[in-house]
């Protein structure tokens, strides 16, 4: 209810000839945005190809490319990217549904957050991969400590944003609908959840990326599978190309769920950039 | 209690021995001190005094956000504790919700007393219209200037239809130009709504303009609050001589030349 009533309609369909104006603008934008990041790329494969840099430690793109398509095309790549992705989508799914019910509880209930904050904190300190050893010796070496050991990580940005985010809410606000008689409920959320909202989809970001960061260090012990297996796994072997490959891949998956969750912030909370 | 009787109490408050203190570095700060006060329905009391001598506790107390240490408070007669319907607050910041439309804005107050979706909207728009901000009913809290979202705050509170209006320094923070239009606005107001009004102001030519009363708080516990009754015809004329001498009496009587 709360996130239909963030949702207005859209005005009417602009003109064919502002779409046009708004294409010509979006890539002038894009140019700016990117061209750096392309001119990095290119002075890559030029520096690769001429000599500049070591080409057997950075290799030119198209060799990149090649053992990506190859990969790709022979399968053999997308078996780990499925595992990689099942890996991360249930840590980060299970990070999220633990991390932002916890933390709209305890961001509302200042005993709880003052009651639980320093274990917390002293949990956030503690290097997930420092633990990973630990979560092997209680979960084995199978299926459930890799996606255990991203979970923990995930769960930490996402759990602190929305707690800083509830804690944030503007007092004021929640008076005015209170001298309005609002309930408990009513306040939660018509109040307290929209105003979070912003925070929160930081901590989603955040951990969307620390659940593909820790892939490569989940896949690092007992695998044979996976986009981080094959990173370290083609340094082993000193196919290069296919290491760089699927550093890409992951990169790529990076770009794609900040992206996703972008679109969706922007969604439900146009408010925040209506100018 | 008959049917006529309950209709000329409507909007009326009663304050009776009110005080409240406050607990601030360990040290108690008695604010409010046995205030007793009766302001008839219909009438519009304007509250100055010195900053930090209790205009804000009071309207509080007022409102029901804040409970008295001792005294009652009475509305049409029957004593009140915490909020309720009869009365509607608006604070010196509009406290608009950033995520919801103008028009969503001022349905809220209605929405959160119960009334559906579909209904409050439309009241809502009716109020939108009224405080001459026709065009914006689909505008974001932060594309309006501050005048206009002290309006939205004020149909917000008109919306849910009060007998009782408080208001605290509601133009406070509203450019000199601003504020004598939301000062005709909120004259108008009262003249069609027939609330009653109560509103802290610091400026005393606000509290001329718009006020029947004037009730005068205090800092220090010697002098109690005394009330000053205005005698002045409406609609006021900011330049009429009576208003003027009125003006120039209460500048003397506060000490400001
Ligand atoms: N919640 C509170 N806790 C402690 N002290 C308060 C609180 N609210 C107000 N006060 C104190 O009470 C006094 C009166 O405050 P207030 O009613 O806001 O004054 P005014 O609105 O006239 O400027 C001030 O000294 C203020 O510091
Ligand atoms: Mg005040």
């Amino acid at each position: 209810m709360t996130l239909q009533s963030l949702d207005t309609p859209d005005f009417a369909t602009p003109p064919a000839r502002a779409i046009l104006a708004r294409a010509g603008q979006g890539a002038r934008r894009a140019t700016a945005r990117y061209g750096l990041l392309l001119g990095f790329l290119a002075l890559w494969q030029v520096g690769s190809s001429v000599g500049w840099i070591n080409a057997t430690v950075f290799p030119p793109l198209h060799l990149i490319l090649g053992a990506l398509w190859e990969g790709l095309s022979s399968g053999a790549l997308l078996d780990d990217i499925a595992i990689s992705l099942q890996r991360s989508g249930l840590a980060f799914a299970a990070a999220v549904g633990l991390g932002i019910p916890l933390g709209l509880f305890m961001g509302q209930i200042r005993a709880v957050e003052q009651a639980l904050d320093p274990i917390l904190q002293v949990f956030r300190q503690t290097s997930a991969l420092a633990l990973y050893p630990v979560f092997i010796l209680l979960l084995g070496l199978g299926e459930l400590s890799k996606v255990f050991v991203i979970f923990w990580a995930t769960l930490f940005p996402v759990l602190l944003a929305t707690i800083g985010g509830v804690k944030e809410v503007d007092r004021k606000l929640i008076e005015m609908a209170r001298s309005y008689g609002a309930t408990r409920r009513a306040v939660f959320l018509r109040v307290v959840l929209p105003a979070a909202l912003p925070s929160i989809f930081v901590g989603l970001r955040l951990s969307a990326t620390t659940a593909l960061l820790l892939l490569i260090a989940a896949e690092m012990i007992g695998a044979n599978r996976g986009l981080g297996f094959q990173v370290m796994n083609a340094q082993y072997n000193f196919q290069i190309p296919l290491m760089f490959a699927a550093i890409f891949l992951l990169a790529l998956f990076g770009l794609a769920a900040n992206f996703a969750l972008v679109s969706v912030q922007r969604r439900l909370c146009r408010w925040a950039d209506a100018g | 209690m008959t049917v006529l009787d309950s209709i000329a109490r409507r909007g009326e408050v009663t304050i009776r021995d009110l005080s409240k203190s406050f607990t601030l570095n360990g040290r108690r700060l008695d604010v409010l001190r046995g205030i007793d006060l009766h302001v008839p329905g219909g009438e519009v009391l304007a509250i100055v005094g010195p900053s930090g001598c209790g205009k804000t506790t009071l309207l509080r107390v007022l409102a029901g956000l804040e409970e008295p240490d001792r005294g009652d408070v009475l509305i049409d007669g029957a004593p009140v504790h915490g909020i309720g319907r009869q009365r509607a607050v608006i604070f010196q910041e509009p406290r608009l919700l950033p995520w919801l439309t103008v028009t969503e804005n001022v349905a809220f107050g209605l929405e959160m007393r119960g009334i559906d979706r579909a209904t409050a909207t439309e009241q809502a728009r009716h109020w939108v219209r009224l405080v001459g901000l026709a065009g914006f009913e689909a505008a974001y809290p932060r594309q309006l200037s501050g005048g206009m979202a002290q309006r939205v705050g004020i149909a917000r509170a008109l919306t849910v239809q009060p007998e009782i209006l408080l208001l605290d320094e509601p133009l406070g923070a509203l450019d000199a130009m601003t504020k004598l239009t939301m000062q005709e606005e909120l004259a108008r107001i009262w003249r069609e709504q027939g609330v009653t009004m109560i509103l802290v102001t610091h400026d005393l030519e606000e509290a001329i303009f718009l006020a029947d009363r004037v009730l005068v708080l205090s800092k220090d516990s010697g002098t109690p609050p005394r009330v000053i009754d205005l005698h002045l015809p409406r609609p006021r004329d900011r330049s009429a001589s009576g208003f003027v001498a009125l003006r120039r009496q209460l500048m003397a009587a506060f000490g400001l030349h």
